[in-house]
């Protein structure tokens, strides 16, 4: 493989530990990692929390290898430049200036951008969160101490700005067209107990209820809602989702649906892979498409996604990827960590600690088989439970087992 | 090698229990207590896996 030249595309933790990954499996060639952010990559979660708070300086959170230094990695950056376009046929990258990269392997990770707030871009204080120049931005809005920080969307992001943002002592009014928060994420159960962890901090959430429009001038002065409320207001956050980066692959001949579309080894095309928020591919574990917006996929998806481009690349089939996702989520002094898959229509039970005491874990079930393990601020057990979703185990036996177990 | 563990920064996510459990264990204490800190040569891909799943980047291997 001496010589070969592989460009990444995205200077994001996906990019960055697949770039990684081609150099511990022995890759010598030019590695190029292309990122229209000005920044070499970074870890994104503390931009919802610490980063946030203003506990963690934001120089804290460049990616390192997990052994010797960036520099041992031998990249060559090109930051701040968006790639506009991929000519396949040529094997080239086109960066926005005109220039052309050419490559023999291409890895994908162009990831994904935060969704704006139809009819909100002439107002300058309503704030999405996705990079570090979000964060100080929101960060210095709060700082300037608003009366009230209206939260729109109760996803990941919105329900972890809520609640960092209880913690500057800030009012928070927390909004959701459905009827409790993340519940898409973990289903109406546990949707439940989330809007409890913030009611009890002195969220005030309105749920059910849509954004009309928002009001003001230059700057943001109230919410109007669907129902009629009219919430005053100097700073919006919306939370409401993301549209994976695919625009620059129109016309490519790469296949583009919710993202790039992969095989089961996060295969695009001869030489080409993806990995990240960007790559929805079959999983094989639970038969279905999933484009997983976790970090744990973006570091886990890189990696593979790098073994498979150079078994490519020696004209070798790679290895599936088959995860169990695992993602977490900080709020308050809690912390929610969720093993494998939770749906709106799953069976849920509770095998462990207690809902009232905000410390428990709860299961997932689908099918007659265990899908996901939940917890909240009990870790040990949801990693070790974790193995019955890796070996799918049917429900009522994973049910007793963890109830025999704790 | 050796394994080292900021425990500044730990938060028992416990990814590395499940990357590598000869090396990490997160007990029903909610504690991370590491298991071998020279770990044998061949757990290195494991060991590796681990330090680059933490969501704390708080293991480092050394040598």
């Amino acid at each position: 493989m001496a010589g070969r030249s592989i460009v990444v595309v995205g200077a994001s933790l996906a990019g960055f530990r697949a770039a990684e990954e081609l150099r511990a499996r022995g890759h010598d060639g030019p590695i190029t990692v292309v990122g229209d952010e000005p920044h070499r990559p970074y870890d994104r979660p503390p931009l919802s929390k610490q980063v946030l708070a203003g506990t963690q300086p934001p120089e804290a959170l460049a990616l390192t290898p997990a052994e010797g230094s960036v520099e041992d990695l031998d990249l060559d950056w090109r930051l701040g430049t968006t790639a506009s376009a991929l000519d396949l046929e040529h094997r080239e990258v086109v960066l926005g200036g005109g220039e052309r990269l050419p490559f023999d392997g291409l890895v994908v990770a162009t990831g994904a951008r935060a969704r704006q707030l139809p009819g909100t871009d002439h107002l300058s204080t309503v704030h999405t969160l996705r990079t570090i120049d979000d964060c100080l931005a929101l960060r210095k809005a709060l700082e300037s101490g608003p009366s009230r920080v209206v939260v729109v969307g109760a996803g990941f992001i919105g329900a972890e700005v809520a609640a960092t943002c209880r913690g500057l002592g800030l009012e928070v009014s927390l909004v959701e067209a459905l009827p409790v928060p993340l519940e898409r994420g973990l289903g109406p159960t546990m949707g439940a107990v989330m809007a409890d962890l913030h009611r009890d901090h002195g969220v005030d959430l309105r749920l059910g209820v849509g954004v009309v429009r928002v009001e003001g001038g230059d700057h943001v002065e109230a919410v109007r809602l669907t129902d009629g409320t009219v919430l005053d207001t100097e700073v919006v956050v919306v939370g409401i989702g993301v549209t994976p980066n695919t625009e620059w692959l129109e016309g490519s001949g790469l296949p583009l649906d919710n993202g790039v579309v992969c095989d089961a080894t996060c295969r695009v095309a001869p030489g080409v892979v993806a990995c990240g928020d960007v790559a929805p591919w079959p999983n094989r574990r639970f038969d279905q498409m999933m484009r997983v917006e976790h970090w744990d996929n973006a570091v886990e998806m890189g990696a593979h996604a790098a073994r498979t481009l150079l078994a490519d690349l020696d004209g070798r089939a790679g290895e599936p990827y088959a995860p169990v996702p695992w993602f977490w989520s900080d709020q308050y002094d809690r912390k929610i960590q969720l093993a494998g898959l939770a749906g709106p229509d799953d069976e849920v039970q509770v095998v462990a600690g207690s809902v009232d005491e905000r410390r428990f874990v709860a299961m997932y079930g689908r099918g007659g088989r265990l899908v996901g393990v939940l917890g909240m601020s009990m870790p040990a057990k949801v990693m070790r439970w974790r193995a019955m979703v890796e070996q799918g185990t049917a429900y009522d036996e994973a049910l007793a087992t963890a109830r025999a177990g704790s | 090698m050796r394994v080292v563990v900021d425990f500044d920064l730990c938060e028992s996510n416990a990814l590395c229990m499940a990357a590598a459990p000869e090396v990490f264990e997160v007990r029903d204490d909610d504690y991370l207590y590491v298991l071998q800190e020279e770990p044998p040569e061949e757990l290195r891909p494991k060991v590796e896996e681990a330090a680059r799943r933490c969501p704390k980047q708080a293991i480092t291997i050394e040598g």
